[in-house]
């Protein structure tokens, strides 16, 4: 079958399973969009207000579905606004498949109208990037991206296909969706060491990352966790990997992590790493992190084993399998001190919370809780980035995986609406977004999809008319001086719900909370809700930077 | 953990902008590339670079371990020191004046280099070994009066039947496939 390169690329995408795209038309990929408008009833575009909330959305849908996110943009401008989306995907591993159009290929290099060299830019933040430059080699290096994007450790691939590949025709035949790569097997007699290693601990901690999400592995780390009576800690993109009902799980360990969590690792002499890669938010200062602990780091990234963090033990493969092969061997065991010592530091991270809090004030905590009692396990929350994104992070209880999309290693501000857009198109279910004002006005022009597409999603503002993460710092560690993070806007964001045709809804008090939150998680269509919240509003526990856990920061200051 | 020089062998496809991916992963990760060298093989299908760099031994492992995510590469490996034969060639442009010429033909002579063009004023020297011995010599003839000069970076091969492209085949299949052609 004879078919132009536009078509060849959609015929691709359908046949590679791909269900939902998300794009912004342009000059150099009319192409595109015609045999996309040709192929309607088999392959669904959604139209976004600009290519970065496209660019989050694929993301979104990739890390809902686990499947591979598509978005697709215009030469130049088109394909620069995809930069953050692509390196947010990059920092979190997210499998995603990029395709921007291009000048034709006589054009290149002459600075065209819209010419950016965008393979180029997107070097160091996609897995590997393709520019077509014939017709041919289209179909397969669309397969490959697709591979690459899909295999070992995810990530993002952009594909580069200038006008006259897209004009151009040739012979076109359907194939099988590609496989993953293999990857090679955990070696046996490290697997052997691990479990030595284990029954000589006393103290051991599980540390889990996003990677023991991508790789399915909740099972098995639970297994091991009872099996070796280890507390089970996790990164901020490996949450929801493991339920909250189960008592062995400590929580988000980290800067802002659960007091228990982050000094059951720092008193632990053996941590598992599980597909997590010691970022510093993770470890604080590495010269003083976890010094009484051995370190066995199982990654399928074979170069994340030593990079942040020199271990003991390095295992690369796939975490299931390791997991696997560990359970086999690995003896039982119960660490009765340490289940002491944790059950005592459980008992000083709710006495600090108790501290904390008030009953009457519309606190954060209080707001997610709130929200937390009208959602099911299934349903994604969705956060942008800042003091919210902690707050869902410490106190939202996730209970499977893949419910928590939030943007970890980049930490992205504006990152929410799109995700969410993409989360629920994924899901087909009701999706929560918190987001704060500041991280809510970077792309809130998304809501013209949102609305647009009638799309179930809950937006939560947490309003406190500052850039509060910012702040805190300002806060805590420069005198107060709140340089440029008092947004003091007049945004009246009812009002802006109501202008882009959603309901719009505030809550001022504690009073209020309640009530609207019900009627708002009722709603049946798109709901924004406007909740003010106070500017002076702390993340705690806090890990000063530089710091080690035995600086944390846990309690409020005394006003007095 | 020696801060030492070391010298990594890389394998990768014969395409365009290949070299850029490499390069590049330096810079972002701040390896540091004391030379680069990079020419076509044996086979039409990959290029290899050659890669002069120091660092710690975990520095060392990182840069292969991040080199080796790379798609477009095949093969990668540290050249062991004290088994391989590393190469460099320089061009040496010299002043050429009678009161200096004897010093340097017989600096020329010393290092067994070459002179590959003269001219009344200018007499260009090209010299090949390793690294230290185009040094030694660039110390010797600095006084004369050096007018231009580069360096090509170091290339290398492992010494004997070890062969960085794993496809290659070894000189017990070559013997086989020859005993079978006769």
């Amino acid at each position: 079958m004879k078919l132009t390169g536009a078509q060849i690329t959609v015929e691709t995408l359908i046949e590679q399973g791909t269900e939902v795209v998300f794009g912004y038309p342009g000059g150099q990929v009319i192409d595109l969009y015609d045999a996309l408008y040709q192929a309607g009833d088999r392959i669904h575009h959604v139209l976004t207000a600009h290519e970065q909330g496209a660019s989050h959305a694929a993301d979104g849908y990739a890390r809902s579905s686990g499947k591979v996110g598509v978005v697709i943009a215009t030469s130049g401008p088109g394909a620069t606004n995809l930069v953050t989306g692509i390196a947010t995907a990059h920092l979190d591993s997210t499998p995603m498949v990029a395709i921007t159009g291009n000048v034709s290929n006589a054009m290149i290099g002459r600075d065209s109208f819209q010419e950016v060299d965008i393979t180029g830019i997107t070097i160091p933040i996609t897995k590997h990037n393709f520019i077509v430059k014939h017709v041919e080699d289209l179909a397969d290096t669309i397969r490959t991206a697709f591979q690459i994007a899909k295999s070992g450790r995810p990530g993002p691939v952009l594909i580069d296909i200038p006008k006259d590949v897209q004009t151009g025709i040739c012979e076109f035949e359907a194939a099988d969706v590609v496989e993953k790569e293999k990857q090679r097997l955990p070696k046996e007699f490290k697997i052997r060491l691990a479990a030595n290693m284990i029954r000589e601990s006393q103290r051991p901690y599980i540390y889990i990352g996003g990677g023991a999400i991508t790789a399915k592995a909740s099972q098995e780390i639970e297994e091991l966790a009872d099996c070796i009576d280890a507390p089970i800690g996790s990164t901020l993109m490996g949450l929801s990997a493991i339920s909250h009902e189960n008592p062995r799980f400590l929580g988000m360990e980290g800067m802002h992590g659960h007091y228990a969590s982050s000094m059951a690792q720092n008193e632990a002499d053996l941590i598992l790493a599980v597909g997590a890669r010691f970022s510093d938010r993770a470890t604080g200062n590495v010269s003083k992190y976890a010094k009484k602990a051995k370190i066995i780091h199982i990654d399928i990234d074979r170069a994340e084993v030593d990079k942040n963090i020199a271990s003991d033990l390095g295992i690369g493969g796939d975490l299931k399998i390791a997991l696997q092969e560990l359970l086999k061997i690995v003896e039982p065991k119960k660490n009765l001190e340490w289940d002491q010592r944790l059950d005592e530091l459980r008992r000083e991270e709710q006495e600090q919370f108790q501290k904390n809090c008030s009953d009457d004030l519309l606190e954060p905590y209080a707001l997610i809780h709130e929200v937390q009692k009208h959602t099911d396990p299934d349903m994604p929350v969705v956060t942008d980035v800042g003091q919210h994104q902690m707050w869902v992070a410490q106190y939202y209880r996730f209970h499977k995986p893949r419910t928590f999309i939030t943007s970890g290693g980049l930490g992205t501000m504006g990152f929410g609406l799109g995700a969410a857009i993409g989360s629920c198109l994924a899901t087909g279910k009701k999706t929560v977004l918190f987001t704060g004002d500041g991280s809510f006005g970077m792309n809130l022009n998304e809501l013209a999809t949102v609305s647009k597409l009638n799309a179930p999603i809950v937006i939560f503002i947490m309003n406190n008319g500052v850039l509060g993460m910012v702040r805190q710092w300002q806060n805590l560690f420069y005198h107060k001086h709140y340089s440029q993070t008092t947004l003091d806007r007049k945004t009246d964001f009812v009002k802006l719900a109501d202008a882009f045709g959603l309901k719009g809804y505030r809550i001022s008090n504690r009073e209020e909370l309640s009530d609207v939150v019900a009627k708002a998680m009722n709603e049946d269509g798109p709901v924004l809700v406007d909740c003010l919240i106070d500017k002076d509003e702390l993340v705690l526990p806090m890990l000063p930077p530089g710091g080690s856990f035995d600086d944390i920061i846990t309690l409020k200051e005394d006003p007095s | 953990m020696k801060d030492d020089q070391f010298i990594i062998g890389i394998l990768v496809d014969n395409a365009a902008g290949v070299l850029t991916r490499v390069s590049s992963l330096f810079t972002r990760r701040g390896f540091n590339i004391d030379s680069l060298t990079v020419g076509t093989t044996e086979d039409p299908r990959y290029s290899r670079i050659t890669i002069s760099a120091h660092g710690d031994d975990a520095i060392r492992k990182q840069i292969i371990k991040q080199v080796r995510k790379l798609y477009n590469v095949k093969e990668v490996k540290i050249l062991p020191v004290d088994n391989s034969v590393k190469r460099e060639l320089a061009l040496i442009k010299l002043r050429n004046k009678p009161q200096t010429r004897n010093d340097i033909l017989s600096a020329v002579d010393i290092f067994r280099c070459k002179i590959v063009d003269f001219s009344p004023n200018t007499l260009c020297v090209e010299i090949t070994g390793n690294s230290s011995k185009i040094d030694a010599f660039i110390t010797v003839v600095k006084p004369l009066g050096i007018l231009e000069l580069c360096r090509t970076g170091v290339t290398a091969l492992e010494r004997g039947c070890i062969y960085l492209n794993s496809e290659t085949k070894t000189f017990e299949e070559i013997c086989e496939q020859e005993k079978g052609e006769e």
